[in-house]
C-alpha cells in the first residue's frame, strides 16, 4: 500500500509521541481508579498473594524496590535500621527443605497493633490498609511489642531524603504501607509487586480481596493458600501460596 | 490517749543536703542523657527493632508497680483498720505519688516524640491498655492526693478510710492495667497471660514495701527518730509473706509453661539456655530477689535491722531483674511465626534479639530513681510526713480503734 | 508597717505588670526597625513566590488559619485516603519552594523565616520532604486513563538501597546468632 507525505509524518509523529509516552501511560480499571475527592471505601480491601514457590533464593528486588520507592535509607545498622519488608529463608528442621518468601506487615483485619496504640495512631484505614498516623504518633512502641509478624520499625535516627508522598521522621514507628500513596493514585500494585513482576518471578500478586474478578480472589478461590501465624485469627490481607 | 506526732525534718545538716545534691546530680544525668537520646535518635542507645523496650522501660516497669505497693501501708491502715499501721500511712502515700512520678518521668522521656506527652493525654484509643494506664497514673496522683489531704488535715480524718478505700481499689486497677501491658500481648510467647495481672499486683507488694522500708528506716535514723521493734517486726514478716507470694506466682507461671509442650521453647530460653537471661533469671530474680530475702527475713538473722535492710535491697535488685527478664528476656526470645522451620532474615527473624544496655539508658532509669527519691526528701522537709516517733511505747496498738491522730507542724 | 502588710498581695501583680510593660518595651519597639536593623533583632521574613498568581487561599486567611487547614488537610489524608490538592502540604512545598534551593526550609526559605520571626517552631518537615518534587506534571486524566507522574527526581540525599545486611547478605541462610547475646 502506498502512503503520502502527510500521512507519513502523521504517523511517524504518533510513533513518536507514543514511544516518549508509553512507559508512563497505564489504562487503569474503572473500579480503582479513585478520584482525590472521594474517601477510601470499604468496598474494597487489599491485599497480597504471595507465592513461596516462585520466590527466588538470593533475590531482593522486592526489598530494594520499596526502599527506593518509600525513600527508606540504610545507615549499616541492621538492627536498627528500618526494613518495611524482608526476604525471609525458612528451613524445614526435620526435612532440611529450604524455600524463602517476602515478609511484610499483613494488614490484618484484627490488627493488635492497632488495639494497643494509646493515641490511635496505629488505625486501619476502610480499605483495609493498616498504617501509622505520624502525626499523632508519641514513639511508644507498643504496637511493635504487639505485633505478632514484626512488621514495625522504629525510626532511630534523623531522616533525610524523604519522598513526598511518604513522610517518615525520628521517633516515630513505621510499616509497610502496602504503597497506600500508589493505590490511591490507581497504579494497582505495589512496588514489591511490580519489582517482582519486572524480575520475572511474579511471586507477589496486589488485589482486591473483595472483588471476586480480581486476579488475586479467582486465585485465592481455586488454590491453597494460608495465613501466618493463622491461630491468632486475625484475617491477614496477607496471603501465601506454598508454605 | 496516744497522740501521734508528725513532724517536719529539720533538714539543716550537711548530710541533708548532700544527699540532695547527690540526687541532683543523678537527676541532672539522667536528663543529660535524654537530651543525648532524643537530639540522636535512638539508635544511640541499646534498644532496637527487636528489643524495643530497654533499661528505661525496667526502671520505668519497677518504679510504677513499686508506687502501687508503696500505698500498702496506707491501705492496710485504712482500710483493714490495723492501728499499728497508721502512723505510717501519710509517708506511704507520699512514697506512692514519688516513686510514680519517677516512673513516669523515665517512660515519657524515652518516647520517640516526648513532646507530644499532650497528644498521648488528648488522643485516646480506648480499646488499648495503654491509654487506660494513662487514665490510670493521672487519676492516682489525684487520689492519693486527696487521701493524703484527708490525713492531713484533721478535721477530714474521718474520711480517710472512704478515700482510703478508693485508693486501693485504684491501685489494684492501675496494677491491674500495668500487668495487662504485657498480658495482653498475644504476639509474644513469654507475655500473652492472663496470670501477668496478678502477679504485678503481688509483685507491686513486695517491691513498694521494699523501698518503703528503706525509706523508713533511713528517715528515722537519719534524723534521730525512734523506730521501735514492733514495728519493724510487722514490716518484716510482711515482706518476707510478699516475697513468698511473688515465688509463688513465678512458679505457677512456669510450671503451666512447663506443662505445654508448645512453650517449651520460652522455657528452654529462661530456664536453661537463654545465657544472661537465664543467669539473671535464677541468681537474680530467684536467689537475690527471692530467697535469700526469705532466709534473712525469716531466721533469726531477721533480728538485725541491718539484715532486713540488706533483704530490702535484695528484694529491689530482684524486682528490676525479674523486670529485666521479663521486659526485655521477653523482647529477645524469637516469635514463632514458622512452626517447625529455622527462620533467617536480615531482620533477625529466627534468633535471639541482641540488647546491650546503653549508658544514657541506664542514667535515665537511674534519674528517674533519684527524682522519686529527691520529691520524697524534699517532701518529708516540707511538710509533716514523718511521724515523731515510731517507739514502741507509741505505736501501742493497744490502745482503742477510735485513736485519734494530732499533727503539729 | 502596716501599709506594707496590706499591699503585700498586689506585690505579685505589681511585679507580672512590671515584667511585661518592660518586655513590651525592650520588644515592641523593634516593629519599627526591621529591615534596616543590623542590631541583632530577628529580620522580617522575606517572601519570594515562583509559581502562579496567588495562593489557593486569600492572604489573610492563609497568615492566620494555615495551620488550620493544614490540620484539617492531614487527617483528611491519612485516614480518610482524600488526597485533593487544594490544601496539600505538597502542593504547598511545590510553590512555596525556594528558586535556588528548591527548599521552603533554609535561611529563606518561604516557611522556615516567617516562623524564625515568629518563634513559632515547625514540626512538618521532620517528616515531610521539604523540598520541591521536580517536574510533577499531573495533567487530568480522561475519565479512563491516568497519566502517571514521572519519577520524582532525586533533590538533596538520595534514597539508597538499604545496606548492611539485606543487599549484601541476600538470601544466604543467617547464621543463627547463637542464644547468648
Amino acid at each position: 500500500m502506498s502512503i503520502n507525505r502527510r500521512q507519513f509524518l502523521g504517523l511517524s509523529g504518533a510513533a513518536i509521541a507514543g514511544a516518549a509516552l508509553a512507559p508512563s501511560l497505564r489504562l487503569i480499571e474503572l473500579a480503582q481508579a479513585r478520584s482525590p475527592e472521594e474517601t477510601a471505601s470499604a468496598q474494597h480491601r487489599w491485599g497480597l498473594l504471595i507465592d513461596s514457590s516462585k520466590c527466588a533464593d538470593g533475590c531482593t528486588s522486592c526489598v530494594n524496590a520499596c526502599a527506593e520507592e518509600n525513600g527508606i535509607q540504610g545507615h549499616g545498622r541492621p538492627t536498627t535500621d528500618a526494613q518495611w519488608i524482608r526476604k525471609v529463608t525458612l528451613k524445614d528442621k526435620q526435612t532440611g527443605y529450604v524455600q524463602n518468601l517476602p515478609l511484610m506487615c499483613q494488614h490484618c483485619e484484627s490488627p493488635p497493633c492497632v488495639d494497643v496504640c494509646p493515641t490511635g495512631a496505629s488505625f486501619k484505614r476502610a480499605d483495609g490498609i493498616v498504617l501509622v498516623d505520624k502525626h499523632i504518633c508519641i514513639g511508644c512502641r507498643y504496637c511493635m511489642m504487639a505485633c505478632p509478624y514484626k512488621a514495625r520499625s522504629f525510626v532511630h535516627e534523623v531522616t533525610t531524603g524523604q519522598k513526598a508522598y511518604a513522610p517518615r521522621g525520628k521517633g516515630t514507628v513505621e510499616s509497610c504501607t502496602l504503597c497506600v500513596h500508589k493505590v490511591d493514585r490507581g497504579d494497582g500494585s505495589t512496588a514489591c509487586a511490580d519489582a517482582c513482576k519486572k524480575e520475572g518471578h511474579q511471586a507477589i500478586l496486589f488485589g482486591d480481596l473483595k472483588d471476586p474478578d480480581s486476579e488475586i480472589s479467582k486465585r485465592l478461590a481455586s488454590q491453597p493458600s494460608t495465613q501466618l501465624r493463622a491461630d491468632l485469627k486475625l484475617n491477614t490481607g496477607v496471603r501465601y501460596q506454598g508454605i | 490517749m496516744a497522740h501521734v506526732h508528725y513532724l517536719k525534718i529539720e533538714g539543716r545538716s550537711i548530710g541533708f543536703f548532700a544527699l540532695l545534691a547527690l540526687l541532683g546530680a543523678l537527676i541532672a544525668a539522667g536528663l543529660g542523657a535524654v537530651l543525648f537520646m532524643e537530639h540522636n535518635g535512638h539508635w544511640v542507645t541499646g534498644m532496637n527493632n527487636q528489643v524495643m523496650w530497654g533499661t528505661p522501660h525496667v526502671f520505668a516497669v519497677f518504679l510504677i508497680v513499686a508506687a502501687s505497693g508503696a500505698l500498702n501501708v496506707a491501705s492496710i491502715a485504712s482500710v483493714f483498720g490495723r492501728q499499728l499501721y497508721k502512723p505510717l500511712a501519710r509517708l506511704s502515700g507520699l512514697l506512692a505519688i514519688t516513686l510514680l512520678a519517677g516512673g513516669l518521668a523515665v517512660l515519657v522521656l524515652d518516647l520517640g516524640r516526648p513532646e507530644r506527652l499532650i497528644v498521648a493525654m488528648t488522643y485516646y484509643n480506648f480499646k488499648s491498655i495503654f491509654a487506660w494506664n494513662i487514665i490510670l497514673y493521672t487519676g492516682f496522683f489525684a487520689i492519693v492526693a486527696v487521701y493524703l489531704w484527708m490525713m492531713f488535715e484533721r478535721r477530714f480524718n474521718d474520711y480517710t478510710k472512704t478515700v482510703g478505700m478508693a485508693a486501693f481499689l485504684w491501685r489494684l486497677t492501675l496494677t491491674t492495667g500495668t500487668g495487662s501491658i504485657f498480658g495482653f500481648l498475644v504476639a509474644r510467647e513469654a507475655y500473652d497471660s492472663a496470670l501477668y495481672a496478678p502477679m504485678f499486683i503481688i509483685m507491686s507488694f513486695a517491691y513498694g514495701l521494699a523501698i518503703f522500708i528503706l525509706v523508713l528506716f533511713a528517715a528515722t535514723r537519719w534524723t534521730g527518730r525512734p523506730l521501735g521493734d514492733v514495728m519493724v517486726a510487722r514490716l518484716k514478716n510482711l515482706l518476707g509473706v510478699f516475697v513468698a507470694s511473688v515465688l509463688y506466682f513465678v512458679l505457677v507461671y512456669h510450671l503451666t509453661n512447663l506443662y505445654m509442650t508448645g512453650r517449651h521453647d520460652v522455657e528452654r530460653f529462661i530456664l536453661l539456655d537463654g545465657g544472661i537471661y537465664t543467669r539473671l533469671f535464677w541468681i537474680g530474680q530467684i536467689l537475690i530477689g527471692g530467697v535469700l530475702p526469705l532466709v534473712l527475713l525469716f531466721s533469726t538473722l531477721g533480728r538485725s535491722r541491718t539484715m532486713i535492710a540488706l533483704a530490702a535491697i535484695m528484694v529491689v535488685v530482684g524486682g528490676l531483674v525479674q523486670m529485666y527478664v521479663t521486659i526485655i528476656g521477653g523482647q529477645a526470645l524469637p516469635m514463632p511465626l514458622f512452626p517447625g522451620k529455622d527462620a533467617s532474615s536480615s531482620f533477625f527473624d529466627g534468633v535471639v534479639g541482641t540488647y546491650t544496655p546503653s549508658l544514657p539508658e541506664f542514667l535515665l532509669g537511674i534519674g528517674g530513681f533519684s527524682l522519686a527519691l529527691g520529691m520524697t526528701v524534699f517532701a518529708i522537709k516540707v511538710l509533716p510526713f514523718l511521724p515523731a516517733s515510731l517507739a514502741d511505747a507509741d505505736v501501742d496498738p493497744h490502745h482503742g480503734p477510735n485513736k485519734k491522730t494530732t499533727d503539729t507542724a | 508597717m502596716r501599709t506594707v502588710k496590706l499591699l503585700r498581695p498586689f506585690s505579685g501583680l505589681v511585679l507580672a505588670v512590671g515584667l511585661i510593660l518592660s518586655g513590651v518595651s525592650v520588644f515592641g519597639h523593634d516593629k519599627a526597625a526591621h529591615a534596616a536593623d543590623a542590631s541583632g533583632a530577628v529580620p522580617m521574613p522575606v517572601h519570594t513566590f515562583e509559581k502562579g498568581e496567588q495562593c489557593v487561599e486569600p492572604v489573610d486567611v492563609m497568615r492566620r488559619n494555615h495551620m488550620q487547614l493544614i490540620l484539617h488537610q492531614r487527617d483528611k489524608t491519612m485516614h480518610e485516603g482524600i488526597r485533593t490538592t487544594q490544601h496539600s502540604l505538597n502542593k504547598c512545598v511545590d510553590c512555596h519552594a525556594d528558586k535556588k534551593t528548591g527548599s521552603v526550609l533554609g535561611k529563606d526559605g518561604f516557611c522556615e523565616n516567617c516562623h524564625r520571626y515568629s518563634a513559632v517552631s515547625i514540626d512538618c518537615f521532620e517528616c515531610h520532604s521539604s523540598v520541591r518534587e521536580a517536574s510533577a506534571a499531573v495533567t487530568a486524566p480522561p475519565s479512563s486513563v491516568r497519566v502517571l507522574t514521572a519519577q520524582p527526581q532525586k533533590t538533596n540525599a538520595t534514597a539508597t538501597v538499604m545496606d548492611g545486611g539485606s543487599a549484601k547478605n541476600a538470601g544466604a541462610v543467617f547464621p543463627p546468632k547463637g542464644k547468648t547475646p
